[in-house]
Order: C-alpha cells, then structure tokens, then sequence
C-alpha cells in the first residue's frame, strides 16, 4: 500500500506527518509506504497510491484524485491520525 | 539515534514572549531570527510569508502552532530553526488551530539534508507537557536547557 504526506513545500509539515503516520502504522500493524511530497507532484503521485494524507487547505487543492484523501486537523495528534486511517482502510 | 534538537537551535535563533501584530508579523520574527542564527537571509523571510499568502495557513499543523516554512533556495543558507514564543496569540485564519502561540521557522537545503533534525523536532512536538514548559521559558537559555534535559531522559529510558 502507498500513502502520500501532502504539503505544500515537501520539506516541513509533509515529512512530519509522513514520521507520525509511519509511527501509527507501525502500532496498527500495517505494511505501507508513506511518501512526503509537495502539492506540485501530489496530484501525480496519488494516481498511485491508495491514501492522501493532507491538511484541510490542500485537501482542496488535490481536487479530484482516485486516493482517498483524508485532511488531518492534528500532525501531532496520533489518536487522530489512527482513527482516520483505520476508518479510511475498513 | 535521534539529534538533540537544542544542538540544532542556535540560541541567537530563539525569541521568548515577543509581541506580533498578525500572522505576517510572527513569520517575520520567525525569519529575523533564522537570519539571526546564520540560517537564511532576509529574503526567504518574504517567501515565508509569501507561502501562506499562495498557500494558506495551512503551516498551522496542530493547534497553536505554526511551522513557518518554504522551499529550498538561495536563501537558504544552511538547514536549520527557529523558535519563537508569542505573549499575545496571533490568528492566521485557521479554522481549527486557531490562535498560535509557537511559530517555528524552518529552512532546508534539499529534501533529505534536514531529516535527523525534524526527527528531533517531531520528538519534541509530540511531547506535550515539553511543549507546554518550552512555552512558558522566558529565555532562549531555558528553552535549550529543557530541550536538552529532555534528550537526558530519553536516553535514560532507552
């Protein structure tokens, strides 16, 4: 499985929600890649991959993409990230 | 094995209860003290700003806080940090994490040079109690101390 960190340079909030989703990935058990890129190749990198991960901001900048994109209110907040993720993959 | 974050900061870096206007004013004081620090040059502040301005407040990734950012350029003059501490919170139109108080300013050369340092930086951020003293320190002296401090019992536990 793909999950794409999205921001909007790829070198600040994209890498930090990139450690805290592989850290709740680690705890659910699941095997996947997790991506920091910035809006500019998001659109192109999502036709592959099965989860975009972004802010409420660029959420709308993604627009339309096959992933499912799911906005994160909280980078720090794993509890949030963990139920996102796990209602994203049921 | 994780960096110190306070060996990352430099102390010319760090602000402590300063005062803001509005948004543009808190990436301002987070971009004068990367300038402060040798990281960047006045102009990324402008690009900083810039950022939000094309991008929106999107920097605001938790509440309170900002992590004032943009790309790698020639403004850039090494990877590193800022830390400033807002007495009086300032909104930058987020609609969830609205007021802040901590702006962190952050530049990078390239998209991997940096990434022991956002380690450290995530390790400190994910702690909330830290954070929440970090935000309290009134000098850049005891916002490195308890940076450091807290790297001291990390390595205790592991």
């Amino acid at each position: 499985m793909k999950i794409i960190a999205v921001c909007g340079m790829g070198i600040g909030t994209s890498v930090l929600l990139k450690m805290n989703t592989e850290k709740v990935l680690r705890t659910l058990g699941i095997d996947a890649d997790v991506e920091a890129a910035d809006i500019g190749v998001a659109r192109g990198m999502a036709r592959d991959a099965e989860i975009v991960l972004t802010s409420e901001e660029l959420a709308e900048e993604i627009g339309d993409v096959e992933a499912q994109v799911i906005v994160i209110d909280n980078f720090f907040d794993l509890d949030e990230i963990t139920e996102k993720l796990t209602s994203a993959l049921e | 094995m994780t960096v110190n974050l306070a060996t990352e900061l430099d102390a010319a870096s760090i602000r402590t209860h300063v005062t803001a206007v509005d948004w543009q004013a808190a990436i301002r004081l987070a971009g004068d003290a990367l300038v402060a620090g040798g990281v960047t040059t006045d102009d990324y502040t402008a690009e900083m700003i810039a950022a939000v301005d094309k991008l929106g407040p999107y920097i605001v990734i938790a509440p309170g806080l900002a992590i004032a950012h943009s790309r790698p350029s020639p403004a850039v003059l090494r990877a590193g940090l800022s830390w400033v501490t807002l007495d009086e919170p300032v909104n930058f139109g987020h609609k969830k994490n609205d007021p802040v108080s901590l702006v962190i300013g952050l530049a990078a050369l390239d998209h991997e040079g940096h990434l022991e340092m956002m380690q450290a930086l995530a390790g400190v951020l994910m702690n909330a109690k830290l954070v929440a003293a970090l935000k309290a320190a009134d000098s850049p002296a005891e916002v490195l101390a308890l940076m450091a401090s807290r790297e001291l019992q990390r390595k205790a536990h592991s």
